[in-house]
């Protein structure tokens, strides 16, 4: 344990330190090493973004190829582990691939929010006055709608498709990312040291970059990736609803909703898709939960 | 407390004006002109000029929306491109069905989230407040459309006991079961996530309020440990009632993916449908009364929250 403490480089983190005199984030991985949930739920969602990214090569057929008489069969038949799809194609070929685009839109808007939204909370904070008013007043009108409901209006007024979902899930999470963002720089600003900085001439670029950014991130990052989970619930919904990804592109919302239709036929292929969506988020809500409790330096 | 309530209204009017401007230019995110919406692909460039003119759409942004909100506040949203009938007939006519849907559901989550949480609370870190917490874990991930289907294919399709879609024949009765039945899944369904969400908020609340000192004064005065309950319970009460509210409002607008699953004829299945037929009036109009429900919603349940807890109004 010694030598973890002399291998670890000093670093402005290290004022943060909890009592075994581990970094920062040293803390945060030691406890983490003795969280099994969250280690479990990490390893599950691990091999579901690694199945989707190699889908190529673990995939045992092509996912756009069809047959007329190899319709809506179940799990094992001719050699389709999981069967096949309303046009014949093999499930689980689908499904791996599948998860590319709707972990990407479930992703990427998340991405882009934090960068956009987390940069406008903090010049929001760190600017006050007239400057905060003007951007948080216009995040409330954002507010006002329900996640889903501005979702489905932005996109399906810009006539769907992965981008145009992509662009409306990146506005629904920019507001609420700039409110944690706002908050917390506000509460950062306030406190001695930043003044102290700023007393002894550092530049505003250095104390915003090392001070303020320093604790705006963790609590920003713990939300975003709360929102992850959200993110492929809503984009698969997009898709489910036609808005998201089109055919015959493998997507699970996508899949789920032409899936619908085969419910008499065969139930368990038609639900499939729809557990790929479950676990996934679910894997995501524990390692988040997880990552928040093991990131409260408090507890 | 009147200051308070004024200002508080007064407060909802620029997100009200912010929420109109949004929708108004919903119209100006659709691809191309928003007079192709409304005319045959094939149309002249007369008809389209006439078009323009007869719509306004050839006046400046802002004189447009004051057009449009002049008639928007008269319950004038135009005319449905799919059916040709009135926007305003169309969402009132399904309104009720989502506040049926939406309303129900947040109660019967309640009763179970409540009770969980309640659970949970008392017993913070053992392993009924793991349990609990695990409940409401997958009631938030569980995408809800997909559990709508799965509902369907357990009750309907496999069991048939109860249908699949639709909400049956003529006025709703709710005393027979005729109609009730068509309630059940689409209820089961929506409170999913509200569930989730209540138990967390209930949970915290109620071992907040029994790490209180006022609790440890009961306890020594030898109160039976279920009246204690009740005097937390009490106290733990309104952030719970006021998540409750905002759920409510939530559900309004975000019932579109089960409705849509269970053909509910709510206001979520006809924005749904107007999407598929790129019906843009009927897509904007939903949406702003939508968003304006959820704001008054909000507003209510802030109202709300600062009348049994004047702490509120001083902050």
């Amino acid at each position: 344990m010694s030598t973890t403490v002399s291998n670890a480089p000093p670093t402005g983190n290290a004022a943060m330190a909890a009592p075994r005199q581990r970094g920062y984030w040293g803390t945060v991985g030691y406890r983490l090493r003795y969280d099994p949930v969250t280690l479990f739920f990490g390893a599950v969602l691990l091999s579901v973004i690694l199945a989707a990214v190699f889908a190529s090569w673990i995939a045992p057929a092509d996912p756009y190829q069809e047959s007329i008489i190899r319709r809506l069969k179940g799990p094992g038949y001719m050699g389709h582990i999981l069967g096949t799809d309303e046009l014949g194609r093999d499930m689980l070929s689908r499904l791996l691939y599948g998860g590319r685009l709707t972990l990407l839109m479930g992703m990427v808007p998340v991405v882009i929010a934090t960068l956009i939204g987390g940069g406008l909370g903090v010049v929001a904070g760190f600017a006050g006055g007239i400057v905060n008013t003007l951007i948080m007043r216009t995040m409330d009108v954002f507010y006002a709608f329900p996640s889903v409901l501005l979702a489905v209006a932005i996109s399906g007024a810009m006539g769907g498709g992965v981008t145009n979902g992509m662009i409306a899930l990146t506005l629904v999470f920019i507001p609420p990312l700039c409110r944690v963002a706002e908050t917390a720089t506000t509460q950062v600003r306030n406190l001695d040291f930043v003044d102290a900085a700023r007393a002894t001439g550092a530049p505003l670029r250095l104390v915003l970059w090392h001070h303020v950014l320093g604790n705006v991130l963790g609590p920003v990052l713990i939300y975003a990736s709360s929102l992850i989970s959200v993110g492929i619930i809503l984009a698969s919904g997009l898709s489910f609803l036609g808005l998201g990804v089109k055919p015959p592109e493998p997507d699970w919302g996508l899949m789920l909703n032409a899936l619908r239709q085969a419910i008499y036929v065969n139930p368990l292929i038609a639900a499939l898709p729809g557990i790929a969506i479950f676990i996934t988020s679910v894997s995501l809500n524990m390692v988040s939960d997880g990552l928040r409790s093991a990131m409260d330096v408090r507890s | 407390m009147f200051g308070y309530i004024l200002r508080r209204l007064l407060s909802a009017v620029p997100i009200a004006f912010g929420v109109s401007v949004v929708c108004f230019l919903l119209v100006y995110l659709a691809p191309g002109d928003p007079v192709q919406t409304l005319l045959p692909p094939d149309a002249d460039a007369e008809t389209v000029a006439q078009v323009k003119r007869m719509y306004g759409l050839d006046q400046p942004l802002p004189v447009q929306y004051l057009t449009w909100l002049g008639r928007v506040m008269v319950g004038d949203f135009g005319r449905s491109i799919a059916t040709g009938r009135p926007v305003a007939d169309e969402i009132f006519r399904s309104l009720g069905n989502t506040v049926l849907l939406a309303g129900l559901s947040v109660l019967v989550a309640f009763s179970i989230a409540f009770v969980l949480g309640t659970i949970a609370g008392r017993h913070a870190g053992g392993w009924l407040d793991r349990v609990v917490t695990g409940v409401a874990v997958v009631g938030v991930s569980v995408p809800n459309y997909w559990l709508g289907i799965v509902l369907v294919i357990i009750f309907s399709v496999e069991m048939m006991a109860l249908p699949a879609s639709g909400m049956g024949d003529g006025r709703f009765d709710p005393t027979s079961w005729e109609h009730v039945q068509y309630l059940i899944l689409p209820v089961i369904t929506l409170s999913m996530i509200p569930v989730g969400i209540i138990a967390r908020t209930t949970r915290s609340a109620v071992s907040e309020v029994m790490n209180q000192e006022f609790v440890t004064t009961l306890r020594a005065n030898g109160l039976p440990e279920w009246r204690v309950l009740r005097h937390a319970l009490k106290n733990a009460l309104p952030p719970v009632l006021a998540v409750m509210g905002l759920q409510f409002g939530t559900l309004m607008g975000g019932s579109i993916l089960v409705e849509t699953v269970f053909s509910w004829p709510g206001s979520g299945f006809l924005l749904s449908k107007a999407i598929l037929t790129r019906d843009i009036p009927v897509l904007q109009g939903t949406i702003l009364v939508l968003a304006l429900i959820f704001v008054f919603t909000n507003l209510t349940v802030d109202l709300f929250q600062s009348s049994v807890d004047p702490r509120i109004r001083r902050a």
